[in-house]
C-alpha cells in the first residue's frame, strides 16, 4: 500500500481566537480528484492557505510525500509539486498568454537561470500544448489582462499544470463561468486527474455533479462528512447546513 | 522573439550611427558650460535607468535612491583628494587641517587605489542597497511602507554625511574639480570633454544592460512581481531574491552616475541625499515613461535640461514647472510621454486636431500592414 500524497493531520487554525480551521483531517492519494464543498465561512480557503503554506496551523500537521510541509515558505512548497489556483483569477495581466506560460514552465526558477539560459524546445512545446489544452493558442501574444474572465480562468489553470505539480489545488476554478465554459473546465479538470492529484473546491453543485468524484464536506472549520455526490445530498446534516444558508443551494 | 524586418534593421543602424556621431561631435558644437551641463545629465540618467528597473518594472517605488548616488560619488572624490594632496601637511587632503586631523581615517586608506575606486562607486552601494533590501524584502515591506523607509534610509545618511568633518569634511563635501588626474586638473576643459565621452559611453552600455536584465524572463518575473507578488510566489519563484538582485543592481547603476555627476560638477556633498533630489529622479522616469528605459534616459536628459534653461531665464518658476509637469502626467499621461507615444497617443492626437483620418470601424478592417489607413 502506497503512503498517501497528501495527509492533513488534526489541523487547527486561530485567527484571534476564532477557530477558522478545527482539528481537520484529509487524506489525498494519487491520482485522486477530490472535491470540497461547504458553506462560506466554512474555512475552505484557509484550507488551501495552510497547505500553501500562506497560513501556519495553530496545531497539526501537513503531510506531503511523506515530509512535512509546516514552516516552509510558498515558493518551496510550489517547487516542491504544489500548485494552487485562486479564487479569483491571479495572472500577470501586463504579460503576454505566452510569457505568463513561459515563466509557469521555466525550471530552474532561480534569477540566473532565467538571465543566463533560453527556453528549451521542450518546454516551448510545451507552452504551445498547454495552449492548446485550453484553446488560447489565437491568443498567445495577447496580454492576459485583455482576456475575458473564462479565458483568465483558464490561462491560470494552464500555468498551474505547466508547473507540473503532483497536487493541483483549484480554488472556485468556474465562478463567473457561463454554463458551457464550467463543463469544459469539468472535463478539464477530470482530464488532469490520474496524472495528477486534484482538489477542487467550490460551491457550485452542478459542476461538482460533472466532476463525479468524491465530495468532502466542511463545515465551521471540521471535516463534516466524505461520500459521493449522491450520498452527501441525501445527508440530513448536510441539507441542514446548507438549508440554513440557501434553499437554492441544491 | 520578435521578427525584426530588413528595413526596420537599417533605420536601427541608421539611429546608432547619428547618436554615435552626435556623441563624438558634441564638443565641438556645444561650448564647455553646455557640455559640461549635458555631460551632468547625461550621468543622470543612468541614476535614472535603475529607478526604471526597480520602480518601473519591479513596482518599488525608492525614494532614496541619492543614498547610492552620494555613495559613487565620494568614492570617485576620496580618491581624486588622495591623488593630488601630496603638497599639504602631512600629505593628506587640505580640509583636514581645518579641524586639526593629522591622520588619514583608516576607510580613506583603500582609495589611494584607483583600481579599489573604480571597484568600490558601484560595488560598495551596490552591497549596501542589497543588504538593505534584502533585510527589508525579506519581511515583506512593500508598498508605501517601503517608500518611506528608503526616504528614512536617506535622511540617516543624509544626517550621518552632514555631520562627520572630521572624516568627509561634513556639510561642505569634497571638491574635485581643483583636485589632479593624469597631470590635469579634474575641471578643466580637456578632462571635462573625456569625461563626458565616458558618461555618454556609460549611458549606453548601461542601457543595454537594463535591456538585457528585463528583456526575457527575468524581466517577466519583475513584472510578475509589480503586479502580482504573492501569484509568483505561487509559481515557485522567491521574489526576495529577485527583487535584491534588482534593488542591488539600480543601486549600482546610482554609485556610477553619482561618481561621473561628481567629477562633472566639481564638488561631491550630502546635498546629494536631500529628499527632493531623490523625488526628483522618480519624476524624470515618471515624465519619461514607466518601464521603458528609454524614457527614463530621456526623462532625466530633458527634464534636467529644460530645468537649466527655464532656471536662466524665469529663476523662481522652476518648481512650479516641475510640480505642474509631474501633475499633468500623473493625471493626462500615466505611462509617460514614452509610454503614450508607443501606445499610439500621437496618432490620436493628430487625429483630434484633424490632421489625421479617423477610423470609422476598427483598425484590423481598416489599417494594412503598413499601418496606413486604407481609402
Amino acid at each position: 500500500m502506497n503512503s498517501p500524497l497528501l495527509e492533513l493531520k488534526q489541523i487547527s487554525v486561530s485567527f484571534e481566537g476564532f477557530l477558522a480551521l478545527n482539528d481537520l483531517n484529509l487524506v489525498l492519494n494519487k491520482g485522486d480528484l477530490r472535491a470540497v464543498i461547504g458553506p462560506n465561512g466554512a474555512g475552505k480557503t484557509t484550507f488551501l492557505d495552510v497547505i500553501t503554506g500562506k497560513v501556519i496551523p495553530t496545531k497539526g500537521d501537513v503531510i506531503f510525500k511523506e515530509k512535512s510541509l509546516l514552516g516552509q515558505k510558498e515558493y518551496r512548497i510550489a517547487r516542491k509539486g504544489i500548485g494552487r489556483k485562486f479564487q479569483s483569477p491571479r495572472i500577470f495581466e501586463n504579460l503576454s498568454v505566452k510569457e505568463n506560460l513561459a515563466l509557469s514552465v521555466s525550471r530552474p526558477k532561480t534569477p540566473f537561470s532565467l538571465l543566463i539560459n533560453n527556453l528549451k524546445v521542450k518546454q516551448l512545446d510545451e507552452i504551445q500544448h498547454l495552449m492548446s489544452i485550453v484553446n488560447l493558442q489565437p491568443k498567445a501574444n495577447i496580454k492576459a489582462g485583455a482576456l475575458s474572465h473564462g479565458q483568465k480562468q483558464w490561462l491560470e489553470i494552464a500555468m498551474l499544470v505547466g508547473q507540473d505539480p503532483d497536487l493541483l489545488l483549484v480554488d472556485e476554478p468556474v465562478a463567473g463561468l457561463t454554463d458551457e465554459e464550467t463543463d469544459l473546465t469539468a472535463d478539464l479538470l477530470k482530464s488532469l486527474s490520474g496524472d495528477h492529484t486534484v482538489l477542487v473546491i467550490d460551491h457550485d453543485m452542478e459542476f461538482i455533479r460533472r466532476l463525479d468524484c468524491p465530495v468532502s464536506v466542511l463545515h465551521q472549520g471540521h471535516l463534516l462528512t466524505e461520500g459521493s455526490m449522491n450520498d452527501i445530498q441525501k445527508d440530513p446534516l448536510v441539507i441542514e447546513i446548507y438549508l440554513g444558508q440557501s434553499e437554492e443551494a441544491f | 522573439m520578435k521578427i525584426i524586418s530588413t528595413k526596420k534593421r537599417w533605420i536601427n543602424l541608421f539611429i546608432w550611427i547619428v547618436i554615435i556621431a552626435l556623441i563624438i561631435a558634441a564638443p565641438i558644437f556645444l561650448p564647455v558650460f553646455r557640455l559640461n551641463l549635458l555631460g551632468r545629465y547625461l550621468s543622470l540618467a543612468i541614476v535614472a535607468l535603475g529607478v526604471d528597473l526597480i520602480w518601473g518594472f519591479t513596482g518599488m517605488l525608492s525614494l532614496g535612491q541619492g543614498i547610492f548616488f552620494a555613495l559613487g560619488g565620494y568614492c570617485s572624490a576620496m580618491f581624486l583628494q588622495l591623488n593630488s594632496s601630496q603638497a599639504f601637511p602631512h600629505g593628506i587632503p587640505e580640509f583636514f587641517g581645518l579641524y586639526g586631523v593629522e591622520k588619514l581615517p583608516f576607510f580613506w586608506e583603500p582609495f589611494r587605489n584607483s583600481i579599489f575606486t573604480l571597484i568600490s562607486i558601484w560595488l560598495l552601494p551596490a552591497s549596501i542597497a542589497g543588504l538593505l533590501g534584502y533585510l527589508v524584502f525579506r519581511n515583506r515591506i512593500k508598498g508605501v511602507y517601503f517608500s518611506i523607509l528608503t526616504q528614512a534610509a536617506l535622511l540617516v545618511f543624509f544626517n550621518f554625511f552632514n555631520g562627520q568633518q572630521k572624516l568627509i569634511n561634513g556639510t561642505n563635501g569634497l571638491k574635485t574639480d581643483v583636485t589632479q588626474l593624469f597631470g590635469q586638473m579634474v575641471g578643466s576643459e580637456i578632462m571635462q570633454r573625456w569625461f563626458f565621452w565616458i558618461t555618454a559611453t556609460l549611458v549606453i552600455f548601461a542601457w543595454f544592460f537594463a535591456r538585457w536584465i528585463v528583456r526575457d524572463r527575468f524581466g517577466d518575473v519583475l513584472i510578475g512581481i509589480r503586479d502580482d507578488e504573492s501569484r509568483v510566489r505561487f509559481t515557485g519563484y522567491n521574489p526576495v531574491v529577485f527583487k535584491t538582485i534588482i534593488f542591488s543592481i539600480a543601486g549600482g547603476l546610482a554609485g556610477i552616475s553619482g561618481a561621473l555627476y561628481t567629477v562633472q560638477s566639481g564638488i561631491v556633498s550630502p546635498q546629494f541625499m536631500t529628499v527632493p533630489f531623490s523625488i526628483e529622479m522618480v519624476i524624470w522616469v515618471a515624465v519619461g515613461g514607466r518601464g521603458t528605459l528609454l524614457g527614463a534616459i530621456l526623462g532625466a536628459v530633458f527634464i534636467n535640461y529644460a530645468k537649466s534653461l527655464v532656471s536662466e531665464a524665469l529663476p523662481a518658476s522652476w518648481m512650479f514647472i516641475q510640480g505642474g509637469l509631474f501633475i499633468l502626467v500623473v493625471t493626462a499621461l500615466p505611462e509617460g510621454v514614452l509610454g503614450w507615444v508607443r501606445r499610439g497617443g500621437l496618432k490620436e492626437l493628430l487625429c483630434l486636431i484633424g490632421i489625421n483620418k479617423k477610423l470609422e470601424t476598427y483598425p484590423s478592417l481598416e489599417v494594412n500592414e503598413q499601418g496606413e489607413v486604407k481609402s
